[in-house]
């Protein structure tokens, strides 16, 4: 039998397969050169400080000084890393609830114009540019919040409000996707038990579809955590801890937009700089297993 | 089953293969620059042909550029691109020979030190422009002029209100440029003469468009911009009495400026060095310099070394 297949001539069809197979392995091969060699790029010039013992891990983590110009050169990283933490879970505190509003209103409301409606609109939201986000942000939420709230305006919380829209449509798009495929028989059967349209979303559909709805809220603090241009332009970027939502603060990303390009490579600033991108993509990590544990969750 | 054994080989062969490019560029062993040398040059009057590569100070760019349109206008054969990325990453660039030519805000010796400094002593360094910076204030300030004692104890925080050097009640509030900056370096070393921590509450931004708009905007703000980008949004302050002109700077009796350098590595090769001598010629200097609000080079009286040390001409 085999020898038999062996001898036969080669057919188009096959050479086809052979040839679609190569060059997707050939895209995946690339693919995955690519990401391992940036992990490695960005790790071996992260941890570059810290093996030549020029600053500490543990004073890099949680050093509140950060002074690499000084005399007595400081690089503690903890404002940027807890204005990053801050800016983001405030950004998903006040983009979840509106967020899988829209996505419910789109899916269980009004499927029908609601949808026609809303979804152009979000989509738009993530085409606009991240510099537009941030101008926008710096003529009218920091004038805004300087005159409602003490301080200038700029900080933790313009940075939040930004970032909120920003990732508005990451979360709705993933919230209306898990709420449309429900299947049809669960709210059915509840309608059929008497249920009201509010109990059943209450009750059956959010609990239901919590873990896919988390996913979307993890992919937009993904985003939120490795935005950079907009955040930059209203947090004010003042290297502390903030004592107030209303007063200039760092985040990772907004100091490495900041002090790349005046620094040299192979400098000890330079170095830290690349920790922060480290512990950015690190986070970025921690972001993306979160998503595969509530896809893993995620049953209905 | 032998398909995916062979596969894993390949994919194991080909990270290896990158991570130690990967390793080389860190060292920065390759070396773009040679590969610039002109193709042509016989006899006299010939046509420069080459290319040139140019990145670094934004600030220095757009005047680059335009000189680098012109002259390549002037010679058909050159081709001239210019990059941004800031100071730090030009000096990187032109010293581990990935440019031709590194522009900097400040001396190279000031941002390669240390370990760095023998790549610093084999840059050549081509002044072909004076950037001077004055102190800017919001305009309800209520202040024309601020002594430098003024201005060091309020970008240290021990003065935090107007009102302690004859303005409005109004609290001060300073948007600064990042401590990485030669914009900044150059106000602290020559307006302020020492260092300055960043103060809590203190704002940072990265260009000057950002610095004007905000420092307009904010009451009570004090900040620094160069000469080109003062306009009526802002309160332009004079510095111990004297007022930041163009006049003031090149006789030197104003003495916040400091000069735009175009670094080669080694002396330039013909093509680069013919544009440099044109970034110095009165057709650049007194047109492309001085319409974009930089100050020629060429026109300044006194003249200062990589110590600050100020000589008259």
């Amino acid at each position: 039998m085999r020898g038999k297949t062996n001898t036969k001539k080669i057919e188009k069809h096959h050479i086809e397969d052979m040839v679609g197979r190569i060059y997707m392995s050939l895209c995946v091969l690339l693919l995955i050169v690519i990401i391992v060699s940036m992990v490695y790029f960005v790790a071996s010039k992260g941890i570059a400080n810290f093996i030549s013992g020029e600053v500490k891990l543990t004073d890099f983590l949680f050093g509140t000084k950060w002074a690499p110009e000084a005399d007595t050169p400081s690089y503690g990283a903890l404002p940027f890393i807890s204005g990053s933490f801050l800016v983001t879970l405030l950004a998903a505190l006040i983009a979840s609830p509106l967020s899988i509003c829209a996505a419910l209103f789109m899916t269980e409301i009004v499927p029908g114009w609601g949808k026609k409606l809303l979804q152009p609109v979000i989509e738009l939201l993530s085409g606009i540019p991240s510099v537009v986000y941030g101008f926008v942000g710096l003529s009218v939420i920091v004038p805004f919040l300087r005159d409602t709230f003490p301080g200038q305006g700029i900080g933790v919380a313009a940075g939040a409000l930004v970032l909120s829209v920003m990732i508005l449509p990451t979360i709705t798009s993933v919230a209306a996707d898990a709420l449309a495929s429900l299947p049809q028989n669960l709210k059915e059967s509840s309608f059929a038990l008497g249920a009201t349209r509010w109990q059943t979303i209450s009750r059956v559909i959010l609990p239901t579809t919590m873990p896919a709805i988390m996913t979307g809220v993890v992919l937009g603090m993904a985003r939120a955590f490795g935005e950079a241009l907009a955040v930059q332009m209203v947090i004010g970027n003042a290297p502390f801890v903030p004592r107030s939502l209303f007063e200039s603060a760092s985040t990772l990303t907004s100091v490495i937009t900041l002090s790349m390009g005046n620094t040299t490579m192979g400098s000890t600033i330079n170095n830290a700089l690349w920790s922060m991108a480290l512990v950015l993509m690190l986070m970025t990590f921690v972001f993306v297993l979160l998503v595969r544990m509530l896809e893993r969750r995620n049953k209905i | 089953m032998q398909f995916r054994k062979s596969w894993i080989m390949a994919l194991a062969l080909t990270s290896v293969v990158a991570l130690s490019a990967c390793g080389n560029s860190n060292n920065g062993g390759n070396n773009a620059a040679a590969t610039n040398t002109p193709t042509e040059n016989s006899g006299s009057g010939a046509e420069l042909s080459g290319s040139i590569l140019a990145s670094g100070s934004t600030a220095l760019q757009p005047l680059v550029e335009q000189a680098a349109e012109s002259f390549m206008d002037a010679n058909s054969g050159v081709d001239i691109q210019v990059q941004g990325g800031g100071s730090g990453t030009g000096l990187t660039q032109v010293a581990e020979g990935q440019v031709d030519i590194g522009n900097s805000d400040v001396f190279a010796e000031e941002k390669l030190k240390d370990a760095d400094a023998e790549k610093a002593a084999a840059l050549v360094d081509h002044q072909v422009a004076v950037v001077a910076i004055a102190a800017v204030s919001n305009p309800d300030a209520g202040v024309d002029n601020l002594t430098k004692q003024q201005l060091v104890d309020i970008f240290t925080g021990k003065i935090t209100n107007w009102s302690e050097v004859g303005g409005a009640d109004q609290a001060i509030q300073i948007i600064n440029r990042p401590s990485s900056s030669g914009t900044r370096a150059t106000f602290e070393a020559f307006a302020l003469g020492t260092k300055t921590e960043d103060l809590q509450g203190s704002v940072q931004e990265d260009s000057s468009g950002t610095v004007k708009k905000m420092i307009g905007e904010t009451p009570g703000a004090i900040g620094y911009l160069a000469l080109s980008y003062l306009d009526d949004t802002v309160k332009t302050l004079n510095y111990d009495g004297v007022e930041p002109s163009v006049d003031n700077v090149v006789s030197g009796d104003y003495p916040v400026w400091a000069y735009q350098h175009m670094y080669t590595n080694g002396e330039p090769n013909e093509v680069v060095k013919a544009f440099l001598d044109y970034m110095l010629t009165d057709e650049v200097q007194n047109g492309d310099v001085v319409e974009l609000g930089y100050i020629p080079a060429s026109a300044m009286q006194v003249s200062r070394d990589v110590d600050g040390n100020v000589t008259k001409k």
